[in-house]
């Protein structure tokens, strides 16, 4: 039944994903990516991840799709037409496809009980975790938060990174319209 | 700058429920679905929203660059801090088992669920001020029509 779902959804994804790459026009090609990503959150839905499924809605279809579009203000409109057709990089592309078809061939099934997925990190840390975070009922929080709380601190930090080094580089040294504190407490 | 009104109703009317639903996500993530990652980027959005609409102004004095790049860093302390709570209450780094108290437990959350709250409340502070940090230097780069 869900097959009436997912079928279509991964066709739109390719089709969507040939579109992109065939586009010569950004703006259109940006709109595009928002649709994937809205596609791809979909996608996740359907495979029970709502976590990921939320983020991909904010981050890939909302956000990202804000970033380009004002980048595209500071840049241009349209990508240069090629000289020539690009032969070669098509066939790299092809090739790997192919080799990542071919590895997908030795992946489990999808759903299989017997994947190493569902065995490795043991299936009592689901039933572990009711007891240890005192009937918290979500796991993939408590996994997150409390047991690998080390790798969240260490995501979070990476998140200020970036930010400092978009802020660093991209940040005018004089504003124009406001002369306001903000660009002196940084240099 | 041309208005477009219908734009400017349907946003105002739509920006109190992104922010709740944010807030949603944050506060609801050991139940359900979501997290500080998520509640931050949502929360961001609806800011993003409102200055894409109203301009780059007007969503800085809402949230003043000054004091979203204290955020940045403040979502991080409060993260760290939550360890070194831990650790000076004689527990290990970033071990909620130690934040486990006696006061009215039914009615305050237990010492897991306490650390966390606290942890998810600082990854959500830095997720939506870098967010909010990254459209405001993108888009004060030039004037957005």
């Amino acid at each position: 039944m869900s097959s009436l779902i997912d079928f279509p959804i991964l066709a739109l994804l390719a089709i969507t994903a040939v579109t992109i790459a065939r586009m010569r026009d950004l703006w259109a090609a940006i709109m595009f990516t928002g649709i994937y990503s809205f596609l791809s959150a979909s996608w996740m839905l359907i495979l029970d991840a709502p976590d990921v499924a939320f983020t991909e809605a904010a981050v890939g279809a909302g956000i990202a799709t804000v970033l380009m579009l004002s980048t595209l203000a500071l840049t241009g409109k349209k990508d240069r037409q090629l000289a020539h057709a690009p032969i070669m990089p098509f066939f790299l592309v092809l090739i790997t496809g192919c080799v990542l078809v071919y590895g997908t061939l030795d992946m489990p099934h999808f759903g299989d009980p017997n994947a190493p997925i569902q065995l490795h990190p043991n299936p009592s840390f689901v039933e572990k975790s009711q007891h240890d975070m005192h009937g918290l009922p979500n796991v993939v929080t408590a996994v997150l938060a409390s047991y690998r709380g080390y790798d969240t601190l260490g995501e979070t930090t990476v998140v200020l990174t970036a930010g400092i080094a978009v802020m660093i580089i991209l940040r005018k040294e004089k504003d124009d319209g406001d002369q306001e504190a903000s660009t002196e407490t940084i240099s | 700058m041309r208005t477009f009104p219908i734009i400017r109703v349907v946003t105002k009317i739509l920006i109190p429920y992104i922010l709740l639903f944010a807030f949603y996500v944050q506060f609801h993530g050991d139940y359900g679905p979501g997290g500080g990652f998520q509640a931050g980027v949502i929360f961001a959005s609806a800011l993003i929203l409102y200055g894409l609409v109203f301009g780059l102004e007007s969503v800085k004095r809402v949230a003043p660059p000054v004091v979203i790049e204290k955020l940045m860093a403040l979502g991080v302390l409060v993260y760290g801090m939550t360890g070194v709570l831990t650790l000076s209450l004689g527990g290990n780094f970033l071990d909620y088992a130690v934040l486990e108290h006696h006061f009215y437990p039914h009615l305050f959350p237990s010492g897991q669920h306490l650390g966390i709250f606290l942890v998810e409340l600082g990854v959500g502070i830095t997720v939506t001020s870098v967010m909010t940090m990254i459209f405001y230097t993108f888009a004060g780069r030039k004037k957005i029509v």
